[in-house]
């Protein structure tokens, strides 16, 4: 796994809450630093690619390991 | 910022389970950097009181699942019986708490510090003799005319 800035614990939560708390942390972030998410509903997949594409932010990773989504979103 | 996508939703319903649709929307429509507004009519006031009192009724609603099957063996009386609407509404909240999904208050929250701009309907606050002290602050009071303002030059527009 790359090496990122700061990390989100959205395990547990249901869309949209990932969502909103990504952009959260995002905003507290500058830009080129990287988010890594960790979560649990599997919309979050989808969520997250449409979140990237329609933001600017990059998402550079998107995998699922032991039934967790894991996510590395590079701050545009 | 003229080029920001804009979203405008008129909320109409004030019941438990049609108080997500709007909030969901409006607060992820936000962050994906959208300027949004919720015109609040009708029953969808309710959606703007401090204390939220709201439920989810079986009643009229042939989709809503019931417990132990109870659509199937009383159709329509089962769904009115005395308590029913409580109790679905006790059932609704505690599995939306183990799924993991947000509280009304969380989203509406959520929606007011993302700046999505509320507006209560005047006319029908009047209607229903509701005073302004039972709303939560931070809202604007409004017309039709007020929501077409904005609604006119949106890119989305929802009634709900």
């Amino acid at each position: 796994m790359a090496n990122f800035d700061q990390e989100l614990d959205a395990t547990g939560l249901n869309c949209p809450l990932p969502i909103l708390r990504a952009k959260k942390a995002l905003g507290g972030m500058t830009g080129g630093q990287v988010l890594h998410i960790i979560a649990t509903d599997p919309g979050s997949v989808k969520d997250f690619e449409a979140f990237a594409k329609q933001t600017g932010n990059e998402l550079m990773e998107s995998k699922e390991e032991g039934g967790k989504f894991l996510f590395l979103i590079k701050k545009a | 910022m003229s080029d920001e996508k804009k979203l405008a939703i008129i909320a109409t319903k004030g019941t438990l389970d049609w108080a997500y649709p709007p909030f969901i929307l409006a607060s992820t429509a936000a962050a994906l950097g959208y300027q949004v507004q919720i015109f609040f009519t009708f029953y969808g006031l309710q959606l703007l009181k401090r204390n939220l009192k709201l439920q989810v009724s079986p009643l009229g609603n042939p989709g809503m699942p019931m417990p132990m099957a109870m659509d199937k063996w009383f159709p329509v009386l089962g769904t009115a019986i005395p308590g029913m609407q409580s109790i679905m509404t006790m059932m609704m909240k505690s599995k939306m708490k183990a799924k993991g999904v947000a509280s009304v208050e969380e989203l509406r929250s959520l929606c007011q510090e993302a700046e999505v701009k509320m507006i209560a309907c005047q006319m029908t606050v009047d209607l229903f003799d509701l005073n302004h002290k039972e709303f939560i602050d931070g809202i604007d009071y409004g017309g039709a005319a007020t929501f077409f303002e904005f609604a006119g030059q949106s890119d989305i527009s929802l009634y709900i």
